[in-house]
């Protein structure tokens, strides 16, 4: 139970992906105009993650680390995230339109989020400082996977609220854009610093 | 031919700054300008890694089938990507630490794939070649500067040489490194808008003695019409 609390707390608020660790910050920047595109891409990103590292980590510790083919991590779990993206786009396609027609855009770009692979390494890498003593499982590396994601949605949420704000805003010609989402993103990170503090 | 290479250079390293200007490879830079050691040995592994799969995917070009070129790409940086980690592991351990995670994810930064699908896949291997070299110290570049800004705010010391005993503990995180990255772009657009503003009016008026020593009495006509 303790471990369960500690890989919540650590995915969603100590280790966010984008405030502490700032993968996936492509989408984070880009996707975070509107509320409603950036809750559709943290859903989308949510649900990748949390498949691929349920095939990745079984396929790297049982399959390549026997086999002594580790070295190839990088290669086989791309290879997974992209035709894993590719299915998902089939699939959700084909059993609800409607669900494709909000997400569909949203899908390809995932292929190429740092917040995937991220985790995917993250996982089989070593975990003691979030686990402790506990031994990594499957059932860890999954549920770590969708709490990060988790997390990842919560910030863009937070974001992309803050800049439907800042539209109302006059800002200088030079700041307009990237510069001011940035400094906005800065405030978020200082506020998320807080919980560093949890032990 | 020199004019065309001066082109790409010129476009890699400040008009088309993959960084300040495109805002690519955002992940890298945040995670590491906290550090200007780790942001210099980013951005050199990103330049070889960037060479060598332009001028790869530029020599290849003409056989990989279109339907599966993004395949063909990730794979082909990919194996690069493994290389480079197994070589940096062995050769320079401490850099291999401090990239940490960001060395595997070197693979989805859309730099490389971003310059294979604009640029290799219609150009001749050596412009490949001089384009992944501009725009890989591009982003070298600017990483460093902001990693030399970062790390003396935050450390107090700049490759680790330490300098000065007051430092301002926010810019080793990511707050600071998204703060410094920010105002970096603003500036950069700034001098670019300026220096833009100066060649166009500098243009503007070569065009305007050109015209007048061409035809001195129509040439002023001219003007004079596109003046009101």
């Amino acid at each position: 139970m303790a471990t369960f609390i500690a890989i919540i707390l650590a995915a969603v608020l100590t280790n966010n992906f984008i405030t502490v660790k700032t993968y996936g910050i492509c989408p984070f920047l880009g996707v975070s105009k509107k509320t409603s595109s950036a809750v559709g891409m943290g859903v989308a990103v949510t649900i990748v993650m949390t498949i691929a590292v349920a095939i990745t980590y079984p396929v790297y510790e049982y399959m390549m680390v026997p086999l002594g083919i580790d070295y190839l991590e990088i290669i086989v779990f791309i290879f997974i995230i992209a035709s894993l993206v590719q299915m998902l786009e089939k699939i959700i396609q084909k059993v609800s339109p409607s669900l494709y027609n909000a997400m569909g855009i949203y899908l390809p770009l995932i292929t190429t989020n740092c917040a995937v692979l991220g985790v995917c390494e993250l996982v089989i890498g070593d975990m003691s400082t979030i686990i402790g003593e506990a031994s990594m499982n499957m059932g860890w590396a999954v549920l770590y996977a969708l709490f990060a994601g988790l997390g990842f949605t919560l910030v863009m949420v937070i974001m992309s609220g803050l800049r439907e704000k800042l539209n109302c805003v006059k800002v200088s010609k030079s700041l307009m854009g990237f510069p001011i989402a940035m400094i906005t993103a800065s405030f978020i990170c200082m506020a998320f610093m807080v919980f560093t503090y949890i032990k | 031919m020199k004019n065309k290479y001066a082109k790409i250079t010129l476009d890699g390293l400040i008009f088309n700054n993959p960084t300040f200007m495109l805002v690519l490879g955002t992940c890298p830079t945040l995670g590491l300008i906290s550090s200007a050691s780790s942001a210099a040995g980013m951005g050199l592994t990103v330049v070889v890694i960037l060479t060598l799969s332009n001028i790869l995917i530029s020599a290849m070009r003409k056989i990989i089938p279109n339907a599966v070129r993004i395949p063909a790409y990730i794979v082909i940086i990919a194996t690069l990507v493994t290389l480079a980690r197994m070589v940096l592991e062995k050769l320079v351990p401490d850099l291999y630490d401090s990239l940490g995670g960001f060395l595997a994810l070197i693979v989805v930064n859309c730099i490389i794939l971003g310059r294979a699908e604009a640029f290799a896949n219609k150009h001749n291997v050596l412009e490949s070649a001089v384009d992944g070299l501009a725009n890989g110290f591009g982003f070298t570049c600017a990483l460093t500067v902001m990693g030399i800004v970062c790390e003396f705010l935050g450390n107090g010391s700049v490759f680790g040489l330490k300098i000065m005993n007051f430092t301002v503990g926010m810019f080793a995180t990511p707050a600071g490194s998204f703060i410094i990255y920010g105002l970096s772009i603003a500036l950069f657009t700034y001098i670019m808008d300026v220096f833009m503003r100066s060649r166009r009016v500098k243009e503007n008026r070569l065009a305007r003695e050109n015209l007048l020593d061409k035809n001195p009495e129509g040439g002023a006509k001219e003007l004079a019409a596109k003046e009101v």
